[in-house]
């Protein structure tokens, strides 16, 4: 396997993760796409060199079929995964006019109860403190 | 013994379910249980006590060391003969405790009736797994039935500290059971007591466990705060579950386990013995300070389950036999006084001693029954209570562990019990009264039903105390269960002037000086309550700091921002294996920088397409750029012997292209810019860690030789076992065929996700909105409609050509499937949604879910020939013109494969192809 490809992996990877963690839908979208074709060529790589195309009785040297099977499939489930995605997108646009991924209110809320709790124990504390 | 448990839950669950039939015949049906096992024990009680175990074993999964294995053995009839035995009493008398109008009687009762099979089982288990279940069954019944009063609050709160403290001691003791079976190789009772492991850290920490799991239902300090808590059921339910039988489970696995590890664990005596000894005097000095007397008798109990787990907790041969005595000795006199308590309250509506009136006439047999009861708690010459007493000191003055110190301990304690002991007989008896009676409650004469069995209990506590020589068999055959080494037992009254009875004297002499000097000992006394953590406050505080932490925990961890929280997934998934590539093996590929200048020239390409689509701002330029990867992508794919995957992925990369037209055409052109520098900052560093990571992943798979045994196999067979020459789709359809169904059914899954968020919202049946503009033609050129229609046939041509040849050539039913959805695009691009509506009367969805079933059905028609799933035939065919056809069941498999495929692509089109009903610009301007 050569560098080039190992390098182009790593980049596709890393521009990948850069836009997962937007908020934007489209740029999760696009990322978790870059993602999916940096996979696709690893699994490729660990097939080791490449090869003629594996039919049976063809060459003697022939690629390693089994990544291409993976492959195959995740090329296909990727796009189901896309257009799911996509659809979550335009679901979001339609309801609130935007893409974006908005924060969890429930979280929030329980962040915030926990501040307020934290506030009212020390209160309470410092009363008992007062009384005795 | 399995029919006895069955009973149990049967008559049980009748009871339960048609309380409000019964009435209170309930008690009858859900009594059946305890009775039926009494007379069974009587049958069997000559065998059992020549030291003969029954035994009764029901395989289940005995690879996990699961069996439902069943052993009756000395100790375990001792046991059954207290839960049968007090069992029937306790029926008998719950009879004529509670009204017969009693609302929800009938659960009540069935929930005791559930109970008591509950502990049949867990004396009778000889599996530690089945143990556990039968466990975790009292615990579970135990508090529906101290919360059996779920209108009030109290109960409910006292029903769950019951859960949570036992519950959580079960967890642990299951953690500990699980590593001592493992250390002993079995998962037996009998055979791990037989046969101990030998001493070890997991063995320490597997032990330390069980004891916190059997302290924890045993009440034992610091976690005894439950069971004065647990007062709150009915007194019938306290007499039996909080006094005679439950409480004892956690005693009676140290008693079997004692004996196999108090030697050979050093820490073991020390540990076990002290904490008995701290709960016998905490609990006595708690006890001391209450004016109910049910709770007076709950920190009794707390107490004297100290001195057993004490006793127990030595597992010398004398203690064994002691501590089967004592064992005996309080069931009887404790369920006698509960009673009497009860009793007490249905007479006189109060069971504070400070209200309790002197007895009338009718009620001396209560406070006969109480007498005796107390005398035998105090521990008072014949009285049972007193025999057991005697053994114990004995057997604690030959503690193999500090016996000075556990033998002062315990005489303070036994000080102490007969102090509350003459404090319950004084005040069930009207002594203590300071208020006058209430005169509105007119004071009702206790019926037999709730003197009787009382009466019965002391009798044996009376008979046993000065003819003890009665219990020889069965204390013998219970002491020799546990040790082998002990012979037969003998017992006596009386012992001769020596140490023990002087610190029997002692104790009694102590406990009334404790009594008669209550008043000026009331400071003392007053420390019981004051230790530094006393177990409510303890539990209330464990409570608060839980809740406390899980909500901090969740305010930090959880602050609500998805991308932190991918953030931290991400960074984990590439921080852990990648600190390991670190140590591993490196390697620089085969040495080449690149394999070919056409490889080189593709990379480049994908990286400057990659980079593009990652910093533009537009959002139509960015989806572009991702297509060009993808693009790319197909052309690596030749270059490296893979056309299928070219195919493919140019087909996918059109399909994507269109979908990503079709939606972001709605969506802004650019990408809001929110962001603040340094969380951007932060993004390119997570970005860059994972990036390194996965690179250094790639370099160290291509240094490991790639797997060739499976792909050489495949290789091989793909002809003669999978009938095709292209490998990539034999493995697809035939080799990993279940894989394949499993993929085209997330397809169908996320098809159908897709249509349903794009089309909520809309009408059904797809009427337009007759309010909507309507769709905006595009121009009709006659030359693109007609090219588009060669076009389109010559692509269907091709996809079922794919389809067909793909077992022996590049293709298959994926590839095959992709070319006909491009070929829907391109009807869609010219046409609109209706020309690809018209291509065939049938919904998107049929073609989607007939690829499936016909899928499915390949997949399993074989199971009906007597073949196994997806397995392959071939038929072949002599067809005139194309000579010899070879038909096979793959291509059943991959036609499925295909229509699938297809309905995707057409799925996605009736999701987005439509003109939506445009967000009117009110609403959208509204929410901006």
């Amino acid at each position: 396997m050569s560098l080039a490809i190992v390098g182009l992996i790593g980049v596709l990877f890393a521009a990948g993760t850069y836009l997962l963690l937007q908020r934007t839908i489209t740029r999760i979208i696009i990322g978790l796409g870059l993602i999916g074709n940096g996979t696709n060529l690893l699994l490729m790589a660990t097939g080791g060199r490449p090869g003629a195309t594996p039919v049976a009785g063809g060459g003697s040297e022939v690629t390693d079929p089994v990544p291409q099977a993976l492959v195959l499939t995740a090329i296909v489930i990727g796009f189901a995964i896309t257009s799911f995605l996509l659809a979550l997108a335009w679901r979001n646009w339609t309801l609130d006019g935007n893409d974006e991924v908005e924060d969890d209110i429930s979280d929030r809320r329980i962040a915030r109860a926990e501040r307020d709790t934290e506030a009212d124990g020390a209160g309470a504390s410092d009363e008992r403190g007062d009384g005795a | 013994m399995t029919a006895l448990l069955t009973l149990h839950a049967v008559t049980g669950a009748i009871a339960i379910l048609f309380g409000r039939r019964l009435g209170r015949r309930a008690v009858y049906v859900a009594g059946l249980g305890p009775l039926v096992t009494f007379a069974w024990l009587i049958a069997e009680f000559g065998t059992i006590l020549d030291r003969e175990p029954i035994t009764e074993s029901v395989r289940w999964v005995p690879r996990l060391g699961l069996d439902f294995d069943l052993r009756a053995d000395g100790f375990g009839a001792l046991m059954l003969l207290l839960v049968a035995g007090i069992g029937v009493l306790v029926f008998v008398y719950s009879n004529a405790y509670f009204p017969p109008n009693k609302e929800g009687l009938g659960r009540l009762i069935g929930l005791v009736g559930l109970f008591a099979g509950s502990m049949v089982g867990l004396v009778l288990a000889d599996n530690l797994l089945i143990l556990y279940g039968f466990w975790e069954l009292t615990t579970i019944t135990s508090f529906l039935l101290i919360g059996n009063d779920h209108t009030d609050a109290r109960a409910r709160a006292a029903a769950l500290q019951a859960l949570l403290v036992t519950g959580a001691g079960g967890l642990a003791m299951l953690a500990g059971l699980l590593i001592v079976g493992h250390e002993a190789e079995t998962f037996s009772l009998s055979g791990l007591i037989a046969d101990p492991p030998a001493p070890s850290t997991a063995l320490t920490v597997g032990l330390a466990l069980v004891l916190v799991g059997a302290f924890s239902k045993s009440a034992q300090w610091p976690f005894h705060g439950w069971l004065p808590g647990a007062m709150v059921a009915p007194t019938p339910v306290s007499a039996y579950l909080h006094s005679a039988t439950m409480v004892k489970a956690g005693v009676y696995l140290i008693a079997r386990l004692a004996p196999a590890f108090a030697g050979p664990v050093g820490w073991w005596r020390p540990a076990v013995v002290t904490i008995g000894l701290t709960t016998m005097v905490v609990g006595g000095l708690r006890a001391l300070r209450q004016t109910d007397l049910k709770l007076l008798l709950a920190f009794g109990t707390v107490s004297q389950l100290g001195m057993m787990v004490a006793v127990f907790g030595l597992g010398t041969a004398d203690a064994v036999a002691a501590g089967s005595v004592l064992l005996l000795g309080h069931a009887a006199f404790k369920a006698a006084a509960f009673m009497v308590v009860g009793a007490l309250d249905h007479a006189h509506g109060t069971r504070d001693l400070r209200r309790l009136p002197r007895p009338e006439r009718g009620q001396r047999p209560v406070a006969l029954i109480g007498a005796i009861a107390a005398a035998s708690m105090a521990g008072v010459p014949f009285a049972l209570g007193f025999v057991a007493k005697e053994y114990d000191l004995e057997a604690l003055q030959h503690s193999p562990w500090a016996p000075g110190l556990v033998t002062a301990a315990a005489v303070v304690g036994s000080a102490l019990t007969a102090a509350y002991s003459l404090r319950f007989f004084w005040g069930s008896i009207g002594r203590m009264a300071t208020e006058s009676p209430d005169p509105a409650v007119a004071a009702r004469r206790s019926p037999p039903g709730l003197v009787v069995p009382g009466l019965v209990l002391t009798a044996a506590t009376f008979v046993a105390g000065v003819v003890p020589d009665v219990l020889d068999r069965l204390v013998s055959a219970s002491a020799a269960s546990l040790r082998p080494t002990v012979g037969s037992v003998h017992l006596d009254v009386f012992h001769g002037f020596n140490l023990t009875l002087v610190l029997s004297l002692v104790a009694l002499g102590g406990g009334a000086l404790i009594f008669a000097l209550r008043r000026p000992l009331e400071p003392v006394l007053a420390l019981g309550g004051e230790l530094p953590v006393t177990a409510a406050t303890g539990y209330a505080a464990a409570l608060r700091a839980l809740n406390r932490t899980a909500d901090r925990v969740t305010g930090v961890v959880q602050n609500g921002s998805l991308p932190i929280y991918l953030g931290v997934i991400v960074l984990t998934a590439a921080i852990v294996p990648g600190t390991l590539l670190l140590s591993g093996a490196w390697n620089d590929g085969d040495g080449a920088i690149v394999d070919s200048w056409s490889q080189a020239a593709i990379a480049a390409l994908i990286l400057g397409a990659a980079a593009a689509a990652t910093a533009l701002h537009r959002r139509f330029t960015a989806a572009l750029f991702l297509g060009v990867v993808g693009y790319a992508m197909a052309g690596l794919f030749v270059v490296r012997g893979a056309p299928d995957l070219a195919v493919t992925q140019v087909g996918i990369e059109t399909l994507t292209t269109v979908l990503f037209v079709l939606v972001l055409r709605r969506l802004p052109d650019r990408f809001e810019q929110r962001t603040a520098a340094p969380m951007r900052v932060l993004r390119i560093g997570v970005a860059v860690v994972v990036g390194l990571t996965v690179f250094g992943l790639a370099l160290a798979t291509g240094a490991e030789d790639p797997a060739t045994t499976v792909s050489d196999t495949f290789i091989e067979r793909a002809y003669p076992d999978g009938h095709g020459r292209n490998v990539v789709n034999v493995i697809l359809v035939d080799f990993r065929g279940f894989d394949t169904l499993g993929e085209i059914t997330v397809l169908a899954a996320a098809a159908i996700g897709a249509v349903a968020l794009a089309r909520a919202g809309r009408r059904p049946g797809g009427v337009r909105d007759s309010a909507a503009p309507p769709p905006v033609p595009l121009d009709r050129i006659t030359v693109l409609e007609v090219s588009t229609k060669v076009v389109f046939i010559a692509l269907s041509t091709a996809a079922i050509y794919l389809l067909l040849a793909g077992h022996n050539q590049p293709g298959g039913g994926f590839a095959g499937g992709i070319v006909a959805g491009a070929a829907v695009a391109l009807r869609y691009i010219s046409g609109g949604i209706e020309s690809v509506r018209r291509l065939s009367r049938s919904k998107p969805w049929t073609p989607l879910g007939v690829g499936l079933i016909t899928a499915a059905g390949a997949a399993i028609v074989p199971l009906l020939f007597g073949g196994s799933v997806l397995e392959s035939g071939v038929h072949t065919l002599d067809v005139p013109v194309l000579g010899e056809v070879k038909l096979t069941s793959a291509l059943a498999f991959d036609t499925g494969v295909f229509l699938v495929v297809i309905g995707l692509a057409m799925m996605v089109f009736e999701s987005f192809g439509d003109d939506p009903p445009a967000r009117s610009r009110d609403t959208a301007g509204g929410t901006r």
